[in-house]
């Protein structure tokens, strides 16, 4: 199937994603922040990087570049979505999912290898993992707290929306340790850290990211 | 033209990091007794004609929609010079 890789000016892991993409044994498209064009593809990532410099809010521009207006249009029907750390920042922007993504509480910019637990599998793009398996994948950001208000948690946690948490020591103060989320149908995905830095032995905490690309096509087809 | 000021500030309840940072930096430089920054945003905005009450409604949704992230954000709509037209608006 073919998969969307939007390019953002300040998008820096779009090509890692593309490839991930392949390596998922999916076809990868790059699409481009200034059209309204998402070129026939069945699926969309929203890349990590610091989309228009990060200006205003991370992803507070992007949310309302051209091709974002066909990105949400897509995901309120139905189509998969998955945004990677800024990605995820933008879906939280778009109103696609809920609370925020504000400065790591240590202020520090965060770069290591994290454990996660996949705590939801029943997304296209968590399809290939079990259920409270750890994986452990690329952190890295300055802006990766994930929060929201207490009644917004309680419904995440309370409707199996939590897609993953972080394993041992918060590493940005995200409220529950929550790593990632889903929105209600399950099909767009907000995740902070990267499974596209984890799909191969060359380079990277291993290849555990891999599943995020190569459970799509079978979630989707079935 | 009218200039318009809109604060953004984040809500009282989010953690401000760039604050905390500034307010631990105070005592090191000599200055002490102060217990709490909070580190917000002001734009000022030049706008065409007369701020009337549909263009105010105007600067609230350019407030709300782009300047602030109304689920952590407060915002304050200013028109310089006007007391009458100024308003407070928490999102």
């Amino acid at each position: 199937m073919k998969v969307g890789v939007v390019t953002f000016p300040g998008s820096l892991d779009d090509v890692d994603a593309q490839r991930a993409v392949r390596l998922g044994g999916n076809e990868a498209v790059a699409l481009w922040h200034g059209d309204h064009d998402l070129k026939g593809v069945d699926a969309v990532i929203l890349p990590g990087g610091f989309s228009y410099g990060d200006y205003l809010r991370c992803g507070a521009i992007s949310r309302f570049s051209p091709v974002m207006t066909e990105v949400i249009d897509a995901a309120n029907r139905g189509m998969p979505v998955l945004g990677i750390c800024n990605g995820f920042q933008i879906l939280c922007e778009s109103h696609l999912l809920p609370g925020a993504l504000i400065r790591n509480d240590h202020r520090k910019f965060a770069c290591l290898d994290q454990a996660l637990r996949i705590e939801n599998n029943r997304t296209p793009w968590t399809s290939s993992y079990a259920e409270g398996e750890d994986v452990t994948i690329v952190l890295k950001n300055g802006e990766g707290s994930y929060v929201a208000d207490e009644a917004t948690l309680d419904l995440l946690e309370g409707e199996g929306r939590v897609l993953a948490r972080y394993v041992g020591e918060n590493p940005n103060g995200s409220l529950r340790s929550i790593a990632g989320i889903t929105n209600e149908r399950g099909n767009v995905v907000g995740l902070m850290p990267h499974p596209e830095h984890a799909v191969e032995d060359l380079c990277g905490p291993g290849t555990d990211g891999l599943g995020f690309f190569t459970g799509l096509a079978a979630a989707v087809l079935a | 033209m009218a200039r318009v000021v809109v604060d953004v500030m984040l809500k009282p309840e989010i953690l401000d990091p760039q604050g905390k940072a500034v307010q631990g930096a105070l005592p090191r430089l000599g200055f002490d007794g102060v217990q709490e920054v909070r580190q917000g945003k002001r734009f000022e905005l030049e706008v065409d004609g007369e701020v009337d009450e549909s263009r105010l409604a105007e600067l609230h949704e350019i407030a709300e929609t782009l300047l602030s992230n109304p689920v952590i954000e407060d915002y304050t709509v200013h028109v310089e010079g006007d007391g009458a037209l100024s308003g407070k608006h928490r999102a």
